[in-house]
């Protein structure tokens, strides 16, 4: 069994990397750096590195603007900040110029803990993908979150990348990485999962699960919300005709909504989502509260079940 | 250019603001009127700017922060060269180039896209640090209106401008005292924004006539401190030049119909 690693461990190390071999990364955070992992770029190009204070605002705003001198700037805080309390900063001076801003925020989801409802994120799939111009991607482990951050590097344009606070498992097989086409984890006929970030684990366990008891089930993970990859969606919807999709998010306007705007008018579909029902989180640990709202491997795999 | 030509310069830009707005039948004219000499001194005079190179890497830059004042920035970029004059008359229009609010993405010139308030000067110090990382020598500049001081990103910048010792970077306060529904004082007092930006670390020169663009460009010639950024308040007068539009709060984001372009040119063109 490989060792586990959280994905914004690895997103720090991508940017130590790209730093190394692009003198234009720029790395900015609001004082989270030991949080959000920027600190190994700090050390290693503190020229480069920005600690613009607790002020989320300016960092994002800042941001946009070191995007108009060439360049590329990572910007980090948590996720519920970094897409809500600067959401118009992100919409207005980021997305809708199309500058080559990177949103590395972390800490997204219920998963963040003892912090509780504060610092927890469940909105913020949402919010950035309902911006035009914005690539929303949600890497499933800690080698994905690296390639997704060195492919928001290659190109040029606003990415809001999300990564998670905890340790988490780490898939030994080498998975390519394409914003914007989906892995296929497991191939079947009798029903799919549609997963994104720490889901897809769980997801991919449920169907192994659910083999033994000689039902094939699909898995894919959709690292990329948007643009999403609509042909593989409605190519394993329609193979399928069972959809289940899990996120650590709300279910309202999250990977569950992109997948059922792809295939809705296509076919009939049993459709299900997974992920919170539309309120707030609290404090726990991460494992009581994916038991509290429904995402615990046990539950995805009873829903599973009961789908199949 | 003599100032007796700068001067045209800005005679030529109300007149164009007046012309805009009316056949917009809509956009911001007195925050407009009252930009006009600070505009016109770093584009005809100050910045190193190249209007058929718009992209030049190393040009200065202007952000305006305040930017539903784009109407004059538009027609500064237009009198300086940056693109045909006829472009103004598509002011608001569907498809124009003449955004609400300035699109960097849309019109030659523009650099950051602007309009929310208290963003611009956020984005512009993004930009001196840039260059200042760069090391290419541009200096940037940019405008804040006086209300937009009551957005609290704004002093989150100004913090961060002299933090990072940006003495390449200089704020304009267009300092008109008016604001959509009276005055700053009456809305939400700024007390003494002199004070404040000193105390946020700037070094603050008052223009007692921003509307004087002599006055104006002695402001800018002041030299940096080392390590310090400035900030120039400009006295000005909201809606200056349309004696009816003067110190008027109802001109701040009304367009004249046709009988109060006509009164308004005659006054400018004299």
């Amino acid at each position: 069994m490989s060792e586990k690693k959280a994905t914004r461990n690895a997103y720090g190390e991508a940017l130590v990397e790209l730093g190394a071999v692009n003198d234009k990364i720029v790395v900015l955070d609001a004082d989270l750096a030991p949080s959000v992992m920027t600190n190994g770029f700090a050390k290693q190009f503190p020229e480069r590195y920005f600690n613009t204070g607790i002020a989320e605002a300016n960092m994002v705003d800042m941001s946009a603007g070191l995007s108009t001198m060439g360049y590329i700037p990572f910007c980090s805080t948590f996720a519920i900040f970094g897409a809500g309390r600067v959401y118009e900063m992100v919409r207005n001076s980021v997305a809708y110029p199309r500058f080559n801003v990177k949103l590395g925020m972390t800490h997204a989801g219920i998963t963040v803990g003892e912090d509780g409802s504060s610092h927890q994120s469940i909105e913020d799939i949402a919010l950035m993908r309902v911006i035009p111009n914005m690539t929303v991607i949600v890497p499933c482990d800690a080698n994905e979150a690296k390639k997704a951050t060195f492919a928001a590097a290659e190109m040029d344009g606003p990415v809001y990348l999300r990564f998670a606070r905890p340790s988490s498992f780490v898939f030994e097989e080498d998975m390519p990485f394409e914003i914007g086409k989906a892995n296929v984890l497991r191939d079947g006929d009798d029903g799919v999962i549609f997963a994104c970030g720490l889901m897809v684990k769980p997801a991919v366990d449920a169907a192994d699960a659910l083999k033994e008891q000689g039902k094939n089930i699909s898995v894919v993970n959709i690292h990329t919300i948007k643009p999403l990859d609509k042909e593989t969606v409605l190519k394993y919807a329609t193979r399928c005709k069972k959809v289940l999709t899990i996120e650590e998010h709300s279910v309202i306007g999250g990977l569950g909504d992109a997948v059922a705007d792809a295939i809705i008018g296509h076919g009939d579909f049993a459709f299900r989502k997974l992920g919170i029902q539309d309120q707030f989180g609290q404090s726990g640990t991460p494992a009581q509260l994916l038991e509290v709202y429904g995402l615990s491997d046990a539950q995805i795999l009873e829903a599973a079940k009961e789908m199949f | 250019m003599d100032i007796k030509e700068l001067k045209e310069v800005c005679r030529q830009v109300r007149i164009d603001i007046i012309n805009e707005v009316t056949e917009a039948a809509s956009g911001h004219p007195g925050g407009s009127l009252s930009a006009v000499e600070m505009l016109v001194a770093l584009y005809f005079e100050v910045m190193n700017i190249d209007p058929k190179d718009p992209q030049k890497p190393d040009r200065d830059r202007f952000v305006l922060s305040k930017g539903h004042a784009a109407p004059a920035l538009y027609a500064v970029l237009a009198e300086r060269g940056y693109f045909d004059k006829e472009e103004l008359h598509t002011l608001r229009k569907l498809g124009s180039k003449l955004q609400g609010h300035p699109d960097p993405r849309k019109l030659p010139g523009i650099d950051a896209a602007t309009g929310s308030l208290g963003q611009g000067i956020s984005i512009a110090v993004g930009m001196a640090l840039g260059a200042k990382l760069a090391n290419n020598g541009a200096k940037v500049y940019t405008m804040v209106g006086d209300g937009e001081n009551q957005e609290g990103m704004v002093w989150e910048a100004a913090m961060a401008a002299a933090h990072y010792k940006l003495d390449n970077f200089t704020v304009f306060l267009d300092r008109n005292n008016l604001q959509i529904s009276g005055t700053n004082d009456e809305v939400m007092s700024l007390g003494d924004v002199h004070a404040k930006y000193e105390a946020f670390g700037f070094d603050v020169i008052e223009v007692e006539d921003g509307n004087d663009i002599e006055q104006v460009l002695a402001a800018i010639a002041v030299p940096f401190t080392p390590g310090k950024p400035k900030c120039i308040i400009a006295h000005t007068v909201k809606g200056k030049g349309v004696s009816f539009m003067e110190n008027s709060v109802g001109w701040h984001g009304t367009a004249p119909k046709e009988d109060q372009r006509q009164a308004a040119l005659k006054e400018l063109e004299g």
